[in-house]
């Protein structure tokens, strides 16, 4: 049994934003129904990279496949006005609809909260859009990447004094299909007591700002702006990034209170009685800095790591890329996970990064190719006759 | 009672979590259910974390605590009493979800006393593999999980935000993972164990990273402000410049509203008088980001940079909002503040402290037409102690 079994979703959206939330629900067992238009390609299918054998084409697209894992696919042309009756007749056979397109851009096809919740009264529709559907900037087109620069994160990354540096990704977007999942799962849950459907308006925007309240209270209260500082942090010292033996092999390490200083002192031998407070220790913190540097300059990443950790002080290796691909501690946990393609073989899915003792999900197979649940959901879940079927694709309804 | 406040109305969550896994609850709470905060009799680590109010410490004066406790209720309880112990006892019988930050609680336990109960332990690299009950902040599952790698300049250490934001990841998921437990329960009836981990929620801030690895054995490392991912020949793009009050978000890119951008930068600049024979020359109909030579991208960038740099941050954001073209300033709090879009939305929320009104992000999302409710503070240390356990206080 999977959590949510028995639930169908549907979803129009495109990139990260909107597609992963449905990734997420598919993966604990909802049926999730991702149309698009071959007309209109997602950019994860035609503008990004990477493609099997680096060659573009919509099927061999890693970005869509990789965000859009346990879905079934289909393509539908909204243009056409028998589309947008189709689109409506799957918001009845749906308990959720999610779309992620610029504000109003399904309103304008006849696809609209108001037109979906009269189709379907218990629906829970997730708008999730740049900006949020109302407001001067609603109709603003955007990517996480710069979103997350007006959201106060890049300010606050990188080393004093230097320009700031990019998030690696579109990390806000990431965000705000965090709470867009949250958002469905508890409509949902209000949907079981009483029945009622939900619209939500989700601005990534706003839902990127949660991880921002500290700093926005910091300068309510106090009037300060804060800023980038490389990786020092106000309370542990020493606390930071430091080169290890080899080609750019790195280790963070910090140290917390004075026992931890102990344990730190006894591991390292770097033993001053100045540096017994932690006062002490930020009062020199760029020469503590140096000497932790050289300490650790002298030795394998993985060593210094296993001895500060067997010393009972914070430590961890910086992990590359590949290495995060094999890494023990997410093997275990089944983090990455080998799944099949039609296209592409197999590709590597992510499944949540929480696991249930219970009811566990996991991704299955990789994302779906245009139209491949076509006949299965025009006529397998709609009822359409193969007649019916057969003369809405040859007038490019389905495209 | 708004919409917002009654999605999770009757859902009890006991929040016994410190800072690493407390925005968890708020996030719940966020949504209407009844969290509280349950803490020992001299109170949460937290309190003590600066920043505080006015820069002097206090038990409510912690500026994170009060963040990441804003809409809940809390106790004090003294588990190494027989008292407290049957505080717990009666508080984990009608909960419906518990949240910790370390292993103290077994689910076996949690679940003879509640089998309907979910529990929630969030913890650096999760309850159970060879890193388990290895110590770790947030600097250490940043950089586990391959996000810190990927921050920074070539050549130099990486770096982190300066804002902790692991915390706020896991919490994140450790809500996402209640409710999947919840709708869970709703086929089953029983509850069960959420275990989430910060290495695996870090992990998930940088895919197209192990989308490159995975299909093309292509290793992507910091470049500072420059993107990579956009190219099918390996080049990279700037995304952070230098303007003339500040910094912007601004790349070449592709795609439908890629193209208009182009289309659109090079008619701004001959508005300003500013020459750009290389932008100029494009078809940007026909432009293809995914082909273009790393020498051609720099020549492109070499005309963009100086444009930018005449403009104020305020100047770009409004010169791409009306031109509908893609970029962004890089804001700091007091741009977040001033923003049109937060203030035409009603997004801004004020949090009551001892010294008074603070802003703090409104909710999430609009339910219904409504935004989550406003804010109750943070609990003072054992302010609800005689509300929940319907008892005179020690």
């Amino acid at each position: 049994m999977k959590p949510l079994e028995g639930v169908r979703v549907v979803e129009l959206g495109w990139a990260a934003a909107g597609p992963l939330v449905g990734k997420y629900l598919a993966n604990f067992g909802a049926d999730v129904i991702h149309l698009e238009s071959s007309t209109a390609p997602d950019v994860f299918r035609s503008a990004y990279p990477p493609f099997k054998d680096n060659v573009p084409g919509p099927d061999r697209a890693a970005m869509f496949a990789f965000y859009n894992d346990g879905k079934r696919g289909a393509t539908l042309n909204l243009r056409d006005e028998r589309a947008v009756r189709i689109a409506l007749r799957l918001a009845g056979e749906a308990d959720v609809w999610i779309e992620s397109f610029p504000a109003g851009t399904l309103g304008r096809r006849g696809l609209g909260a108001d037109a979906l919740r009269r189709a379907n009264p218990s629906l829970v529709v997730l708008s999730s859009c740049n900006q949020g559907q109302t407001g001067p900037h609603a109709q603003h087109p955007g990517y996480g990447s710069q979103l997350t620069a007006l959201a106060g994160f890049n300010e606050l990354l990188g080393e004093r004094g230097r320009t700031p540096v990019i998030l690696y990704g579109p990390y806000i977007d990431y965000i705000a299909v965090g709470y867009g999942v949250i958002a469905v799962l508890a409509a949902l849950e209000r949907r079981r007591r009483t029945g009622e459907g939900c619209r939500i308006d989700l601005s990534q925007y706003e839902a990127g700002l949660q991880f921002m309240a500290p700093a926005i209270l910091e300068h309510a209260a106090n009037g300060t702006v804060p800023t980038r500082d490389g990786d020092r942090d106000p309370v542990a010292v020493p606390h930071g990034v430091y080169p290890c033996r080899g080609d750019d092999a790195w280790i963070a390490l910090s140290v917390w209170d004075d026992a931890e200083w102990t344990r730190f002192a006894g591991a390292t031998g770097i033993d001053d009685r100045a540096y017994a407070s932690a006062a002490g220790r930020r009062a020199r913190e760029a020469e503590l800095d140096a000497r932790v540097a050289s300490w650790t300059r002298s030795r394998p990443r993985d060593a210094a790591v296993g001895a500060l950790r067997t010393a009972g002080v914070h430590a961890a290796p910086v992990a590359s890329v590949s290495e995060l691909a094999t890494d023990p501690q997410l093997a275990e946990r089944g983090f990455w996970r080998d799944v099949p393609h039609p296209v592409l073989g197999r590709l590597t899915a992510m499944s949540a990064p929480f696991t249930l003792s219970d009811t566990p999900g996991l991704p299955e197979r990789g994302g779906p190719l245009l139209g491949e649940h076509n006949e299965a959901v025009y006529r397998g879940l709609l009822g359409m006759s193969e007649e019916e079927y057969a003369a809405l694709s040859a007038a490019g309804v389905f495209a | 009672m708004t919409a917002a406040a009654s999605l999770l109305d009757g859902v009890v969550v006991l929040d016994v979590a410190t800072s690493a896994g407390a925005h968890c609850g708020r996030v719940l709470a966020d949504l209407g259910a009844d969290v509280i905060k349950v803490e020992p009799p001299d109170g949460d680590p937290g309190r003590g974390a600066p920043p505080f109010i006015g820069g002097r410490p206090g038990p409510d004066r912690s500026l994170p605590w009060l963040a990441l406790n804003a809409n809940k209720r809390g106790v004090t309880v003294d588990r190494g009493t027989e008292r407290g112990r049957a505080q717990w006892a009666g508080l984990v019988a009608r909960a419906d979800v518990v949240v910790q930050s370390d292993a103290t609680l077994a689910y076996e336990d949690v679940a003879r006393a509640n089998a309907r109960a979910v529990l929630v332990t969030i913890t650096p690299y999760g309850a159970t593999g060879p890193l388990a009950g290895i110590p770790a902040s947030d600097l250490e599952v940043t950089a586990a999980s391959g996000a810190l790698h990927l921050a920074g300049e070539p050549g130099r250490a990486p770096v982190r935000t300066t804002l902790p934001q692991s915390p706020f990841w896991t919490g994140m998921y450790a809500a996402m993972g209640a409710l999947t437990a919840l709708a869970a329960r709703a086929l089953t009836g029983r509850g069960q164990h959420v275990d989430v981990s910060a290495q695996a929620s870090m992990a998930t801030v940088h895919p197209p990273a192990i989308v490159f690895w995975d299909l093309l054995r292509e290793e992507h490392h910091r470049l500072g402000p420059y993107l990579l991912g956009r190219s099918i020949v390996g080049a990279r793009f700037r995304n952070i410049w230098p303007c003339a009050d500040g910094h912007v978000s601004f790349a070449i890119q592709g795609g439908a509203i890629g193209r208009h951008t182009g289309r659109s930068l090079v008619a701004w600049m001959r508005e300003r008088a500013f020459d750009a024979p290389r932008l100029s020359a494009v078809d940007w109909d026909a432009f293809d980001n995914r082909t273009l030579a790393q020498a051609d991208v720099d020549a492109l960038e070499a005309e963009i940079g100086p444009f930018l740099l005449t403009l104020t941050k305020r100047e770009f954001f409004e010169g791409v909002v009306a031109r509908n073209m893609l970029g962004y300033p890089v804001s700091d709090v007091r741009d977040l503040r001033a923003d049109a879009q937060l203030a035409a939305r009603e997004f801004w929320r004020t949090l009551p402290t001892e010294e008074g009104d603070l802003a703090l992000p409104g909710g999430f999302a609009i339910f219904d037409g409504a935004r989550p409710r406003a804010c109750r503070p943070a609990p003072r240390l054992g302010e609800h102690n005689a509300e929940v356990f319907g008892a005179v206080p020690a």
